[in-house]
């Protein structure tokens, strides 16, 4: 190639995570994380969640902000649609978790995106969560992701990177195998 | 307590390797075996077991496949038959019978303590096999009761397992032909997959061992890789050693193997299965895809191409006390055995730090592990080379030492 050959820039500091990765080796302490959110019910369906703080790396930490997202129902189930519905932040969290890992995977590659567009869906059926039918479930039937990737790659690589992305990625693990919840009251 | 230059513990094909390594350079050594020559071939291999390699590729220092059917591979009883051979062959001092209780540093080397004494030795090898014990995970605690267990070691024919349905967990070499040798049998099968190797038995018109040899795939080192931790973690080649038959899941799933995600839990008796099946399938066939690709860029033009991994609907659970399934079949693959060690060179996972076999402590040495130096270390084929250059290392320190104590005698 010639020397006026652009270097990859997703915008991923795919250095900072190996170093991360590296760090690790040493001290597997500070790869313990925990994540935290907080919820107020305002009225009817309506609440509002903040996210500020967070432990990891060793220590408590903060986003530079608090995050507030109002969580609710459309007017369709009678609610006043205040915000997304909390099965759409399900998808709103696997999609970003998913692109995310599409960008640092094709930054450590060295493929250079585009454009990467993504439709997220899910399949559910209201008996559950009325209680109208003890054999379907609450959650979703099933979820579907598809992708629309421009990037300077082949198509078998840019199928590679999805496959890599969701190998990695913590929501896709987190709707795909079991986790234990706890729910008490204090 | 006799001494001995070398005390090699394990006499499989890695252990003898080595001790015949040594013998050619004339380094004085043991070799410790807890039971005999090849002891886990002998103990730990179910019935229709063969090597996933063809008879031309089982070559060891000093040994190569003589007989009438190159491109047969050998069964279980053959491959013992080949080290008892290969051991007297190259008079190997063998020790059998002798279970080695603790390795530790001591002066001027290491004490390998046994059930009939202890050795002192300037270098140790640790040549006890990847496979000593099978790997079963946490959950399997929470298997109802009156279903039986069995480990792939374990396993040796389906009419031993009771009548009924079979959960076979895991998805490579072990897993996969026990699956498909359940579902011969009449049994329902269901099989719990997750990242697998999926390799066509033959492609263009050869074996794929073959391609994987001539192309130099196998000879790959292990300071060439991106990620050795990652290398060293791949699992065993979905293969059986059967001429021109390939058993990926589309085999399987045409024989009637029910195909469901990873096992990822069990609650209330109910086994839950991931929901990462389509995943794990697309990302066996793209990194098979580039496999091929490596190939043809190597032979020129290019060959077949297999049929993407049909994923219909998977179970997401399976209600263990339904009497639908009567036995578990765990195939998660193996873990070597080193409770024994007492030399601090293990990781918090409790695996030997090692770089290409050569521990942190001077005259440690290990072999037989996957990826130690090259990619088929893992392989009989790996042994000879792996076990040249760590002989050479080894000698090497020997003459360090013998330099030392010239030194201080001077």
């Amino acid at each position: 190639m010639t020397a006026t050959e652009i270097p990859v820039d997703n915008g991923v500091n795919v250095e900072a995570l190996l170093g991360v990765r590296g760090a690790l080796a040493g001290t597997p302490e500070i790869a313990q994380f925990q994540w935290r959110s907080t919820v107020s019910w305002v009225n009817g369906t309506h609440s509002r969640s903040d996210v500020e703080t967070f432990h990891g790396f060793g220590g408590e930490q903060q986003h530079h902000t608090t995050f507030s997202y109002d969580i609710d129902h459309p007017l369709q189930f009678a609610a006043q649609d205040n915000g997304v519905t909390p099965v759409e932040y399900v998808l709103v969290a696997l999609g970003g978790c998913l692109t995310a890992g599409v960008a640092a995977v094709a930054q450590q590659r060295s493929i250079q995106l585009r454009s990467v567009r993504a439709s997220v869906s899910a399949e559910m059926d209201l008996h559950g969560i009325l209680g109208a039918d003890p054999d379907v479930r609450n959650g979703f039937s099933g979820v579907a992701v598809s992708y629309q990737i421009d990037a300077d790659a082949t198509p078998e690589e840019i199928k590679a990177l999805v496959a890599q992305s969701q190998k990695r990625s913590a929501v896709y693990d987190i709707l795909t195998n079991p986790t234990s919840v706890t729910v008490d009251v204090s | 307590m006799p001494d001995t230059t070398t005390v090699i513990v394990g006499a499989g094909h890695c252990g003898l390797a080595m001790s015949h390594c040594l013998a050619v350079r004339s380094i004085d050594h043991i070799v410790l075996e807890r039971g005999q020559v090849a002891n886990s071939w002998r103990t730990q291999r179910w019935d229709s077991l063969r090597l996933l390699t063809p008879n031309w590729m089982t070559r060891l220092p000093g040994y190569a496949y003589r007989g009438a059917d190159p491109d047969g591979y050998l069964s279980a009883r053959q491959v013992t038959a080949m080290l008892a051979d290969y051991a007297a062959a190259s008079a190997a001092p063998v020790l059998t019978g002798v279970t080695v209780t603790s390795v530790r540093a001591a002066a001027g080397g290491y004490i390998v303590q046994t059930d009939q004494g202890s050795w002192r030795a300037p270098t140790v090898v640790l040549a006890c096999g990847a496979a000593a014990l099978p790997a079963v995970p946490a959950l399997a605690r929470l298997v109802p009761d009156g279903i039986t267990s069995v480990t792939a070691a374990g396993y040796r024919n389906p009419g031993e397992l009771p009548e009924g349905g079979v959960l076979v967990v895991g998805a490579s070499a072990s897993g996969i032909q026990l699956a498909g040798e359940l579902a011969r049998s009449g049994r329902p099968v269901t099989l719990a997959v997750g990242e697998h190797v999926r390799m066509p038995r033959t492609y263009r018109g050869r074996d794929i061992l073959w391609w994987l040899d001539a192309s130099g795939v196998l000879d790959q080192r292990y300071d060439e890789v991106n990620d050795l931790a990652r290398a060293r973690n791949v699992p065993s080649m979905q293969l059986v050693g059967s001429p021109g038959r390939t058993v990926d899941l589309n085999a399987l799933s045409s024989a009637g193997v029910r195909l469901a995600g990873r096992l990822a839990g069990i609650a209330d008796g109910v086994a839950q299965f991931s929901g990462s099946l389509p995943n794990v399938c697309a990302l066996a066939d793209l990194k098979l895809g580039r496999l091929l690709n490596t190939i043809d860029a190597w032979a020129g033009a290019a060959g077949e191409r297999f049929a993407p991994t049909i994923v219909r609907s998977a179970p997401l659970g399976l209600d263990l006390r339904s009497g639908e399934i009567s036995t578990i079949v765990w195939a998660m693959g193996y873990r070597p055995d080193l409770s024994w060690l007492d030399v601090p060179v293990l990781d918090r996972k409790g695996r030997v730090v090692h770089d290409g076999g050569v521990t942190a402590r001077p005259g440690l040495y290990l072999i037989g592990m996957p990826f130690l130096r090259r990619r088929k270390s893992s392989l009989i084929d790996g042994a000879a080379g792996d076990a040249a250059e760590l002989t050479g290392h080894l000698a090497g320190h020997l003459d360090a030492l013998a330099g030392r104590r010239e030194r201080s005698a001077s």
